[in-house]
C-alpha cells in the first residue's frame, strides 16, 4: 500500500515529462509568457502562444534527431 | 459547434490510439493465459477508469475556478499533444522506428508463455497484465477525456466519443485480431497530435488571460497553422534523412 504513492507520482512524472523534459519546462514558459504578455496588452497577444509552440516543437523535433542519430 | 465536433474528433482518435495499444496487451493475455482472466482484468480496469472520470469530473468542475481550470487543462494538453506530435514527425520522417504492434504482440506472447500457468481458475498472470495494460493507456484517455470534457463544458460528448473508440477498436481488434499493424497508427497520432496541441493552445492562452480573434474559430486557424508546420516538418526532416543516408559510406 506504502508504494502507491511513488507509483503514483513516477507515472505522473513519466506521464508529464517523461524523455522530453524540454516541452514540459517550455509548455510552463509559454503559459507563463501569455500570462505577463497579456496584462500590458489587454489581450491583444494571440500572436504569441502559436509562434512559442511552433519554436518549442521545432527545438524539441532538432534535440529529437540529434539524438536520433548517436 | 465546431469545437463542439473537433472535441468529438480528438477523444474519438485520441482513445482509438490508446485502445489499439491496450488491445494489444489483452490479445496476447488472452491467447496466452486463457481468456476469462483477460477479460476480467481488463474489465476491471474499465471499471475503475469509469470511476475516476465519475469522481474527478464533477468535483473538478465545482470546485476549481474555470480559469484555474483552463491554465492547467491546456498546459497538460499541449505537454502531451506535443510529446505525440513530435514522435509523430520523428517516426513520419524516418527518424524514429515506427511503433510495430505485431511485434510487440510476438514479443508479449513469447514472454507470457514462458510463465507458469495456474491449472485452473483465473490466472493471476493473465488478470494483472491485462488490467495493468488497460488501466496505464486508459488512463491516458481518461486524462483526454477530462481535460477536454471540462474545458468546453462537453465532458458527456468527450466520454461518448471515447467510449465509441473503445467499442470501434474492440470490433476491428476482434475481426482482424492479429493484423494490428494495418491500424494506420502514425498517422492517426498525427492528426490527434495536432488537434491536442491546438485545444491546449486555445485554453492555456485564454485561462492565462489571451482573448482570441473570433473566439472559437481560432481553433481552426490554430489547427491549419500547426498543420503546416507539420507538414513543413516532415518533409525537411525526410529529407535531412535521405541526404545523411546517401552521404553515408559503402
Amino acid at each position: 500500500m506504502k508504494r502507491w504513492p511513488g507509483a503514483f507520482g513516477r507515472f505522473c512524472y513519466e506521464f508529464v515529462v517523461g524523455d522530453t523534459p524540454e516541452l514540459a519546462v517550455g509548455v510552463a514558459v509559454v503559459i507563463v509568457g501569455a500570462w505577463a504578455l497579456s496584462r500590458p496588452l489587454g489581450g491583444a497577444d494571440f500572436w504569441f502562444v502559436p509562434l512559442a509552440v511552433v519554436l518549442l516543437l521545432a527545438a524539441s523535433l532538432w534535440r529529437g534527431v540529434r539524438m536520433s542519430g548517436r | 459547434m465546431t469545437g463542439t465536433l473537433l472535441i468529438a474528433l480528438a477523444v474519438f482518435g485520441a482513445s482509438a490510439v490508446e485502445m489499439v495499444e491496450a488491445l494489444t496487451i489483452v490479445l496476447a493475455a488472452g491467447i496466452t493465459r486463457g481468456w476469462r482472466s483477460a477479460l476480467e482484468g481488463a474489465g476491471l480496469a474499465v471499471l475503475c477508469l469509469l470511476v475516476v472520470v465519475a469522481v474527478f469530473g464533477p468535483a473538478l468542475v465545482h470546485y476549481v475556478p474555470l480559469d484555474a481550470l483552463r491554465v492547467v487543462v491546456g498546459s497538460l494538453l499541449l505537454v502531451l499533444g506535443l510529446q505525440w506530435l513530435r514522435k509523430a514527425i520523428l517516426r513520419a520522417s524516418g527518424h524514429l522506428a515506427k511503433h510495430d504492434e505485431d511485434a510487440i504482440y510476438r514479443r508479449e506472447v513469447e514472454r507470457l508463455g514462458q510463465l507458469p500457468r495456474a491449472h485452473s481458475g483465473r490466472d493471476a498472470v493473465g488478470f494483472a497484465i491485462s488490467f495493468k495494460g488497460v488501466l496505464l493507456e486508459g488512463m491516458e484517455v481518461v486524462m483526454i477525456v477530462l481535460t477536454l470534457g471540462l474545458s468546453s463544458g462537453h465532458l458527456a460528448v468527450a466520454s461518448l466519443a471515447a467510449l465509441a473508440a473503445v467499442l470501434v477498436v474492440t470490433a476491428v481488434g476482434v475481426a482482424v485480431s492479429r493484423q494490428l499493424r494495418e491500424v494506420p497508427e502514425n498517422a492517426l497520432k498525427l492528426v490527434v497530435g495536432l488537434m491536442l496541441v491546438s485545444f491546449g493552445s486555445f485554453w492555456g492562452g485564454e485561462g492565462a488571460g489571451v482573448a482570441w480573434p473570433g473566439s472559437d474559430l481560432s481553433l481552426l486557424a490554430l489547427l491549419a497553422a500547426y498543420a503546416l508546420f507539420t507538414w513543413g516538418a516532415v518533409r525537411l526532416l525526410s529529407r535531412r534523412r535521405v541526404g545523411a543516408a546517401a552521404a553515408e559510406p559503402g
